[in-house]
């Protein structure tokens, strides 16, 4: 091993100096900046001023508390149900595609490949009143009238975010199941477990560390999601990032954003500690 | 894949069993609705009008020509072909190097650095975004493709540590002990022997991280100065109804690029295990 002593200091130093520079004290300032006081754009030569204030106002003012939980709800609805629709995805890739299955994961990531803000304009382009959908119909002649079809909404918002997320939700779940031993399916069968109780007892427990991966790989990046928002969304459908990114932009105020910001990865990394903490008791529990 | 799989015949198909759901079916349905948007959009892109409605206003090929020439649609393109190939090359390096340390090198701190590697993935990009914006305040950097570089350097370095960890941790350390007993330096021997084995997912790593670049947009827009990377270009025009059948076109052409991409990366790791 001694020879690898020297090369310990080459492989990690770099790693580790641009996560600490580029992650964790970019981090860290908006955590200053959060206890910052000062309004609008602050100049860096600016003196600190600790103030709670900030702080304060995001959590005192009721628009903001209900939009972040808003946004929780809107996450957690994208992740259940993308999770939802990818766990028989994963199952039929697992047990039933048998050899054609890496061609079926290729045909279902191909989508995920295509650009984001595409598929994102996919959407509106079919919905909405003159959206494609509505032409088509009154094309055909099935209605008159156009219906209309949830552009610039929330349900707007979480059906494109489902719809964008499925792929991606199936891969942690699919890696799950693939670790499941066929023995132990076998064993199960051989004490006479019938179809139904090899899935409830067997696989659905085995598979879930890799549903709860899934959930939190789509809720983290949706719940500060501002872009679809400001796309299929319209003004009633703008989520918590929307006024993140309101404060560095159009309406500058700094402290305030940053303090929001605090806020939400306050709230998310609470959730992911729970979620692992949930995992670990179960890991010990079996 | 694993070789004895069980015979989906009969009673050997165990775990298996019959469920009344019809899955194949399902999926099926399911990679239509998947493709179906996509299927449009390329419909749109030769459509004659600027607009989606049916009947259709003709075929045209029009926009693809308008798009070829459109000089800040190219330049768009082509920053986020720099600000991808920059920030894949540097996550790929990182990443690699940390799945290195944690595998085959023992030192305090092995698992914080692997976490560390990983902790990019659990923070939402609007506040990875503001993050930055600040840093770059405080170091009176200006704001570039540069600084969208650095940025998604960081969002990718996760998948690239991952990638290359899985393909590490299915290789024998015994090559390298082996070649060290050889009289091979610890330098010689990742040069000469670990890092001709890891290619291939090196270059998926790379190829994944650049992926992730070229398609973000919620971290860039954060980021971006004067010249835009093409997410965030599309992003700003996307209001201007008369352009979107030429931003289609463009976004279609670059999706075909994206796509084989994708399938090379699917592809070399689909060969490794």
């Amino acid at each position: 091993m001694s020879g690898r002593r020297g090369a310990t200091w080459l492989l990690v130093v770099p790693p580790l100096a641009w996560l600490a520079l580029f992650f964790l004290v970019p981090l860290a300032l908006i955590a200053a900046y959060s206890l910052r006081a000062g309004t609008g754009v602050i100049a860096p030569d600016e003196p600190w001023v600790f103030s709670l204030e900030q702080l304060g106002e995001v959590l005192g003012t009721p628009a903001f508390v209900r939009l972040l939980g808003i946004s929780v709800l809107v996450a957690a609805a994208v992740a259940g149900l993308a999770t939802l629709f990818a766990y028989p995805i994963a199952y039929f890739l697992t047990f039933r595609a048998g050899s054609r299955a890496p061609l079926y994961l290729t045909l279902l990531l191909v989508p995920f490949a295509v650009s984001y803000l595409l598929r994102v304009m996919a959407w509106k382009l079919m919905l909405g009143p003159e959206g494609g959908i509505n032409s088509l119909l009154a094309w055909v002649g099935v209605t008159e009238e156009p219906i209309g079809l949830l552009l610039y909404s929330r349900p707007a918002v979480i059906i494109t975010l489902v719809y964008v997320w499925i792929p991606f939700a199936t891969l942690p779940i699919y890696a799950a199941m693939q670790r499941i031993q066929r023995g132990q399916l076998e064993a199960a069968a051989d004490l006479g477990a019938g179809p139904w109780a090899r899935f409830t007892r067997v696989t659905l427990p085995l598979s879930l560390p890799g549903a709860l991966a899934a959930f939190f790989m789509v809720f983290i990046p949706t719940v500060g999601e501002y872009v679809t928002p400001a796309l299929v969304g319209g003004t009633d459908g703008i989520m918590y990032g929307n006024i993140i990114q309101g404060f560095f932009t159009r309406s500058a105020n700094w402290s305030v954003g940053s303090a929001m910001a605090m806020v939400m990865l306050a709230l998310t990394s609470l959730l992911v500690l729970v979620a692992l903490a949930l995992l670990r008791r179960r890991q010990v529990a079996t | 894949m694993t070789a004895a799989r069980p015979a989906r015949t009969g009673r050997s198909a165990v775990g298996i069993g019959r469920t009344p759901v019809p899955l194949g079916s399902a999926f099926v349905a399911m990679l239509v609705l998947l493709y179906l948007p996509i299927a449009i959009l390329f419909l749109f892109s030769f459509n004659a009008g600027t607009r989606l409605a049916f009947p259709l206003d003709g075929v045209t090929t029009e926009w693809y020509a308008a798009a070829l020439e459109d000089g800040a649609l190219i330049e768009a393109a082509r920053n986020s072909l720099v600000v991808g190939v920059a920030s894949a090359t540097v996550a790929t390096a990182l990443g690699a190097m940390v799945a290195i340390a944690t595998l085959r090198l023992s030192f305090p701190g092995r698992r914080l650095l692997l976490g560390l590697a990983g902790l990019p993935l659990l923070v939402p990009f609007v506040v990875m975004g503001v993050a930055f914006f600040l840093l770059f305040v405080l170091f009176d950097l200006p704001r570039s493709l540069v600084t969208v570089a650095i940025g998604h350097s960081v969002i990718s370095i996760p998948y690239a540590t991952l990638i290359v960890l899985s393909r590490l941790g299915g290789l024998d350390p015994g090559l390298e002990d082996a070649a060290m007993d050889l009289g091979a330096t610890y330098p010689a021997t990742l040069r000469r022997v670990v890092l001709p084995l890891m290619g291939p997912s090196l270059l998926s790593a790379w190829l994944t991280c650049f992926i992730v670049s070229f398609d973000e947009i919620a971290l860039a827009i954060f980021l971006v100065g004067g010249d835009p990377t093409f997410p965030v270009f599309l992003y700003g025009q996307l209001r201007f109804a008369q352009r979107l059948p030429v931003l289609v076109a463009m976004a279609v052409l670059l999706m075909i690029g994206t796509v084989a991409l994708t399938l090379i990366a699917l592809r070399l790791r689909e060969r490794e295990s």
